[in-house]
């Protein structure tokens, strides 16, 4: 980035300054710590100068924002165009009380919708399954039919929101139900914006709600492909999340690679079914943590954007410069949350979300303060919300793409980020590639050595958490928590009964008989599922059909 | 004849976040303890088999679903179906405080929210586990 001449000179002033200056500093006044390192272990220098970006070609590397290597932002005006979408991710109980949540946070300036689903939905068992018991509504919405879903979203129009569903193992079906949704509204699919999670390799690796063995669970993933491809164009089919890999333990590296390594293996499961690659590569989108570490997080972003980019031009040949824009969602790092004065967190989230933005996301989730201790309240939501209106109308970070682009820090991190993720990506191609790398229990161990470590700093007061390990209080215990009503569970097994009642059980036999068939044969399952669905055939009893051809996926134990 | 503390930690529920149990399970093999993790999604009925099968003085479950108050009891209730009434069980996770009081009544001894240290569960199964062993 600089004249070879210039850099000569920089260099020599560098070394009198290091001797000059620093040196009798140091002499006297030792630094706070003997080494300094980003949370990923990069080793963070005594300064930045132009020599540690000399051999950066900025055309080559960094170049504009909205062009290849979309190292500056995938959007040629990014927020001087319009802001990051707001996006809370909410949900629990009835499909009912998670309606009125949509709607208040809609009436404050929210501008998507993030359903979160309850654990039975998300690992497709009904309400009334035994598997279900103390689960029903806790960590997000029950949904047990297309019935739930009508009231979900009842006065919400599914043309005018854009909907992001955090659903993986049985995302088909989800989808399948919100088409299905849409429909009734007189909406038809290819005007539906929105995201469905669909991302189970992660799920092996940290999250945990997978259903079905690997090989079946690709096939589902590669199916939801293709449909979205003719049918509904504008639906981001897959969310490739790094978010839950790095909640999990892994440091901001490993969350890059894992996460890309994981973007390797849909894609190529998707040629390898027959798709071109530009077909589907431009509805990919992927999600990302904002953890606190803020120069590290947005060199992690703007690393992200340039591997993707590379990898999709020279590992697939994508043509199509779509397939190549790494669009991603960021969401705070809710492990960094404390329990102890939760009112901290509000700090937290701020330097988070701060991070994702100067990262250049295109929607963010900020955590809420007492999401240590439980489901948060709508008062804490507000302020996760404002968090983000401060940081969009306030700040003034806004105005202006990737701007701390060219700073030699930032810079040299983003470069050392990449470097390091590719090696992981190298070593996971060497193993096999993602999913062998998972069935190994490879990306496990690695995660779970990382989080091992995290702890252990924590412990020996090497990481302060303010509130934790140090800055300690006598404290109250927290009032006000949001709690779940347990009569959630009576009441969806009511309406269980209720729908069974009153849908045409002959057709819903015959729709999931040839759902059967289908999973037994080659079939995009897709068709299959939506006409399952629109009998009000409900989740539990889809997942079984799939289940029973398919079986399901043994967990890895590793310690 | 003294034996290594033997511990079994568990994973109720269907929530898939093992990030703490596996920290736990880890130091406290570090700690010279054995330790036998169930992997994610057992029921109940599991892990008192497990917990009896395996032999072990403490079982320490790890939720974060907020199925607790439900799954809690029901582990010790079986338990006491069973004829164990020598094994500490222990909980940590999300867990309100308010719901602490009616997990000790079902006897959970003790329940470590987050931010607790892995030294303060090691220390805390040392002094209390009910069996004669290395402690």
């Amino acid at each position: 980035m600089f004249y070879k001449q210039k850099l000569e000179e920089i260099k020599n002033k560098k070394e009198e300054w290091e001797v000059n200056q620093r040196q009798k500093v140091v002499s006297k006044f030792p630094e706070r710590k003997k080494e300094f390192k980003t949370s990923s272990g990069i080793e963070i220098k005594e300064i930045y100068t132009p020599e540690d970006v000399g051999d950066i070609d900025y055309l080559e590397k960094i170049g504009f924002p909205g062009e290849y290597p979309y190292t500056r932002g995938v959007q040629p005006t990014m927020y001087r165009g319009k802001f990051w979408t707001m996006r809370q991710y909410a949900g629990y109980g009835t499909a009912e009380e998670s309606n009125k949540r949509f709607k208040y946070l809609l009436s404050q300036g929210q501008t998507g919708l993030s359903v979160a689903f309850d654990l039975p939905t998300q690992i497709g068992y009904d309400s009334d399954h035994p598997m279900a018991e103390g689960e029903v509504g806790k960590v997000g919405v029950a949904v047990d039919s297309l019935y739930d879903m009508e009231i979900l979203f009842d006065g919400i129009p599914l043309d005018k929101v854009s909907t992001s569903m955090t659903i993986n193992a049985p995302a088909a079906i989800l989808l399948a139900m919100y088409i299905a949704v849409a429909e009734k509204q007189g909406v038809s699919p290819d005007k539906l914006n929105g995201t469905i999670q669909n991302d189970i390799l992660k799920e092996y690796v940290a999250r945990g709600t997978y259903i079905f063995p690997t090989g079946p669970s690709m096939r589902l993933i590669t199916n939801i492909f293709e449909y979205c491809s003719k049918y509904v164009p504008k639906w981001n089919t897959i969310s490739i999340s790094g978010y839950h890999i790095r909640e999990a333990g892994a440091t901001a590296v490993q969350e890059v690679a894992f996460t890309l390594a994981n973007g390797i293996a849909y894609v190529e499961a998707a040629i390898k079914a027959g798709l071109d690659v530009d077909e589907f590569a431009p509805r990919l989108s992927f999600f990302f943590n904002a953890h606190n570490d803020l120069f590290e997080e947005v060199a992690k972003f703007r690393a992200a954007r340039r591997m993707w980019a590379k990898i999709m031009k020279e590992r697939f040949n994508a043509k199509d410069p779509r397939s190549m824009m790494m669009r991603f969602h960021t969401q705070t790092a809710g492990s960094t949350l404390t329990a102890q004065q939760p009112d901290n967190n509000i700090v937290r989230v701020t330097i988070q979300a701060l991070a994702a933005v100067l990262g250049g996301t295109q929607s963010l989730h900020t955590n809420s303060r007492d999401e240590a201790l439980a489901l948060p309240t709508e008062d804490s939501v507000r302020i996760a919300l404002r968090t983000q209106q401060i940081i969009a109308y306030e700040s003034g970070v806004c105005e202006t793409p990737d701007p701390l682009a060219g700073s030699y820090y930032v810079e040299k991190l983003t470069d050392e980020i990449e470097k390091r993720a590719f090696e992981y990506i190298k070593k996971i191609d060497e193993l096999g590639g993602a999913v062998r790398a998972i069935d190994l229990g490879y990306i496990q161990k690695e995660i779970q050595e990382s989080a091992y470590r995290y702890q252990k700093e924590i412990e020996s007061e090497e990481r302060i958490i303010v509130g934790l390990n140090k800055f300690q209080i006598e404290e109250q215990p927290p009032k006000n928590l949001l709690k779940v009503d347990t009569a959630v569970e009576v009441l969806q097994k009511e309406k269980i009964a209720k729908i069974k009642e009153m849908r045409n059980n002959a057709s819903v036999k015959k729709a999931l008989e040839a759902l059967k068939k289908a999973a037994e044969g080659d079939d995009n399952l897709m068709p299959w599922i939506l006409d399952a669905v629109r009998e009000y055939a409900t989740l539990g009893k889809i997942t079984d059909v799939l289940r029973s051809v398919f079986g399901e996926y043994q967990q890895q134990i590793i310690l | 004849m003294e034996r290594p503390i033997r511990v079994l930690v568990a994973k109720p529920g269907l929530d898939g976040h093992d990030r703490g149990a596996k920290v736990i399970a880890r130091a406290l093999r570090e700690a010279g303890m054995e330790v036998i993790y169930t992997g994610l999604r057992q029921t109940p009925e599991q892990i008192v088999e497990a917990a009896i099968q395996e032999d072990v003085d403490v079982v320490a479950l790890s939720i974060l679903s907020g199925a607790h108050n439900t799954l809690f009891p029901k582990i010790t209730k079986l338990l006491k179906e069973r004829g164990v009434d020598d094994v500490l069980v222990i909980g940590g996770g999300v867990i309100p405080e308010e719901d602490i009081p009616f997990l000790k009544e079902h006897g959970i001894a003790e329940i470590f929210t987050p931010g607790t240290p892995t030294s303060a569960v090691i220390e805390y199964i040392k002094q209390h586990v009910k069996r004669a062993v290395e402690k």
